[in-house]
């Protein structure tokens, strides 16, 4: 299910729960499936005595990739064009994340969005754009 | 990083959906995907950066008989000189930005090479982790045709310690 340009305006808000009380088990999940096996995501011992964070952390591509959930319920499915982020604050076991899409310019059959995504405290931590093909 | 073959899997899809807690059919039902716009399973749409799987000399990845910076016996398991631990303890840095720019969305089926190119370099201070060194690069996907599906730019940071998350 596509978006209707027509049914568009600029301010429009979309957003979404990401995730509630991140779990440590779901970064082991996203560890697996990327590739992606730094152990300052999983691997409690290392970054706590050698790296010198309080506890593990998040991948910012999991971040990355729940806020493109968000996006591709909104727009639709294979409707995004771009899709580009700044990862701005860790995030942690325990999380609670939210991501908003906020229209910013509707023309030639192009949505462009913000794309911000807060934790529990409302801070940021993942900010962007995005891009999609609209009805 | 190259990647001389990427297959793009239909159970690398579906497991790679359940880790971002993304339940739609259309990342593992091919029936279902059918009937939808893009007729077909297609990836999510950060999919592509676990092209790492397929990356022979990919360095976050444990491999057989090589020493591995994790815990084991001992907190790591690489010697290493002391107070180097900022942004990522060894791990290559942290991640900055990533931007994805889609001219298709993957599908099963599809064989992928990956190449990638160095971009710019910068520097920055910061008060949460001491001085940053950026350091950007650009990766094509290539699909089986030789054609452009889609184009990453990265940006990692070292950070001269780490992050002060308050």
């Amino acid at each position: 299910m596509a978006l209707k340009a027509s049914d568009l305006s600029v301010g429009d808000t979309y957003s979404e729960t990401l995730v509630e009380d991140l779990k440590r088990t779901q970064i082991v999940q996203y560890a697996g499936a990327s590739g992606d096996y730094n152990p300052l995501h999983t691997d409690e011992i290392f970054t706590t005595k050698v790296a010198g964070y309080p506890t593990v952390f998040a991948h910012g591509m999991l971040t990355m990739g729940m806020t493109g959930r968000m996006l591709t319920n909104y727009v639709g499915d294979g409707r995004l064009t771009k899709f580009g982020v700044r990862f701005t604050n860790q995030v942690w076991p325990g999380d609670t994340l939210t991501s908003t899409a906020t229209v910013d310019e509707v023309a030639d059959g192009v949505v462009k969005l913000s794309v911000e995504t807060v934790n529990q405290d409302g801070t940021t931590v993942m900010s962007g754009y995005a891009e999609a093909r609209v009805d | 990083m190259a990647v001389d073959k990427f297959p793009v899997e239909a159970s690398h899809i579906m497991m790679f959906a359940r880790s971002i807690g993304d339940d739609n059919p259309i990342y593992y039902d091919a029936d279902y995907a059918k009937k939808t716009e893009p007729g077909a399973i297609i990836a999510p749409p950060t999919f592509a950066q676990s092209s790492a799987q397929f990356d022979p000399d990919y360095f976050l990845r444990p491999k057989t008989g090589k020493p591995w910076f994790g815990s084991g016996k001992e907190p790591t398991g690489i010697k290493r000189e002391a107070g180097g631990g900022g942004g990522g303890g060894g791990g290559g840095g942290l991640h900055a930005e990533q931007h994805f720019e889609y001219h298709r969305h993957l599908q099963p089926g599809d064989v992928l090479t990956a190449t990638t190119k160095p971009g710019k370099t910068w520097e920055k201070e910061s008060k949460r982790a001491g001085k940053l060194v950026f350091s950007e690069s650009i990766t094509e996907y290539r699909d089986q045709k030789g054609e452009l599906v889609i184009t990453a730019r990265g940006v990692g940071v070292r950070t001269e310690r780490p992050v002060d998350s308050k």
